[in-house]
């Protein structure tokens, strides 16, 4: 337990002292979903009426940005090598990294929401379900696309490949992320939704360690 | 002891090496020699079960190591082509997280600086250093945290004679230690009483 609590305060300084990926998560979030006024016209009703699924589509764009250097890094410096050598399953050093990519990237597009979701002249109705959707749905995105990251490890410019294997997952998460919002938006119950995604993320949780696990550990052979 | 049994081992489609027997007991180093692509890496690597031997049998006193991988790798430590050094850290940090991640506490990181002569570097970020004090911030990991068994793949790669006099010296206490070290090199270590296994290209 020491050894991954370690792990996930290793990624956080590291993480800090080279600042860039969280950053450049943020601003793209932010920058994605203010093209859509620009694009679809300044309509307060038309955005209303988009506003969830341009912050679910983007935040997942988001997300995806920063998930080629999950493991990348350390695999080029021989760290990942060094990690499995820690006497920890794999399995639990791959959950100590996308607990670090979730703190990372998932954790501040589920605070910068509701700012765009104002930007967005969204129903203030909506606001609470925004912020369960994006605290139950972010982490199965950093969890999902761990196994595309480990899959990719040795693939040269796998960034492209990345992102048409992860993208296809993700569709089950953004569709009832944003029906959630819809319904609460339109006075419905939002429960069924945010159960559903919320049995998503927690069939994510031991699956996709293990998968990623078993593709780091390919990719070290 | 560790020990190997029949060890035969793959890359690609390609047999390495076959019927490799070896052994070390506490406080014993072996040496692996051999030409180029001989397979030194690979049985280290295989040692270290970062790879899977394609027939026979690792045991650790008597014990198959098959049998709990983890385990076998929170004894070991293994020092390979990279030096897992981070450029955004300092060198005492580069030291403390490895010290950290395999369960040990922070109070060998002094002396494991010291060891390999690196303790005039303590606040300097890893990205400065050249390429024999990155090494050293590499090496100085076998000290910081310790372990049983030491696998030193080329450890004295980018090293001077001083450096490779610190890893001699870091040895030697090992080995007083009752410790266990395989290391494939193809220079003189200068280490007495050593055991050589001499691999030979297939």
């Amino acid at each position: 337990m020491r050894a991954f609590q370690a792990i996930i305060a290793r990624d956080l300084l590291l993480a800090v002292r080279q600042g860039g990926a969280t950053f450049l998560a943020l601003v793209f979030f932010l920058l994605t979903v203010t093209l859509f006024p620009l694009g679809i016209g300044p309509e307060p009703a038309i955005l209303a009426r988009v506003a969830p699924g341009v912050l679910w589509v983007a935040a997942l764009l988001a997300a995806m940005l920063s998930l080629d250097r999950l493991f990348q890094a350390d695999f080029e410096d021989g760290s990942l090598e060094q990690l499995t050598l820690s006497g920890l399953p794999v399995s639990l050093i791959v959950l100590a990294k996308i607990i670090t990519h979730w703190l990372t990237t998932g954790l501040p597009l589920l605070l910068a929401a509701p700012v765009l979701a104002v930007l967005l002249n969204m129903n203030s109705e909506g606001f609470t379900a925004l912020l369960l959707t994006m605290l139950i749905g972010t982490p199965a995105l950093s969890l999902i696309g761990a196994i595309g990251a480990a899959l990719t490890l040795t693939v040269r410019r796998g960034g492209v490949l990345l992102s048409l294997l992860v993208l296809p997952l993700y569709i089950p998460v953004l569709i009832f992320g944003v029906s959630a919002i819809d319904a609460a938006v339109h006075g419905l119950n939002a429960k069924p939704h945010l159960l559903l995604l919320a049995a998503l993320t927690m069939a994510a949780i031991p699956l996709c360690p293990w998968a990623a696990a078993a593709a780091v550990k390919l990719s070290l052979e | 002891m560790f020990q190997g049994r029949d060890i035969a081992c793959d890359r690609g489609e390609r047999r390495i090496f076959s019927g490799l027997d070896f052994q070390v007991s506490p406080g014993q180093a072996l040496v692996l020699r051999g030409p180029n692509g001989c397979g030194k890496t690979t049985l280290l690597r295989t040692a270290a079960t970062l790879l899977k031997a394609a027939a026979g049998k690792l045991t650790w006193n008597g014990a198959d190591i098959a049998e709990d991988p983890e385990e076998h790798r929170a004894r070991l430590h293994f020092i390979g082509h990279q030096d897992a050094v981070k450029g955004a850290l300092t060198v005492r940090e580069n030291i403390a997280v490895w010290a950290k991640v395999r369960g040990a506490t922070e109070d060998r990181i002094e002396a494991a600086m010291s060891a390999f002569d690196i303790a005039h570097l303590t606040d300097t970020p890893a990205q400065y250093l050249s390429a024999g004090q990155h090494r050293r911030t590499a090496l100085a990991r076998l000290v910081a945290s310790p372990a049983a068994l030491w696998l030193l793949d080329e450890p004295t790669v980018s090293l001077d004679a001083d450096g490779t006099a610190c890893l001699q010296r870091a040895i030697a206490a090992h080995r007083a230690d009752k410790g266990m070290v395989m290391a494939a090199t193809h220079i003189e270590l200068g280490l007495d009483d050593v055991e050589i296994l001499q691999l030979k290209l297939q």
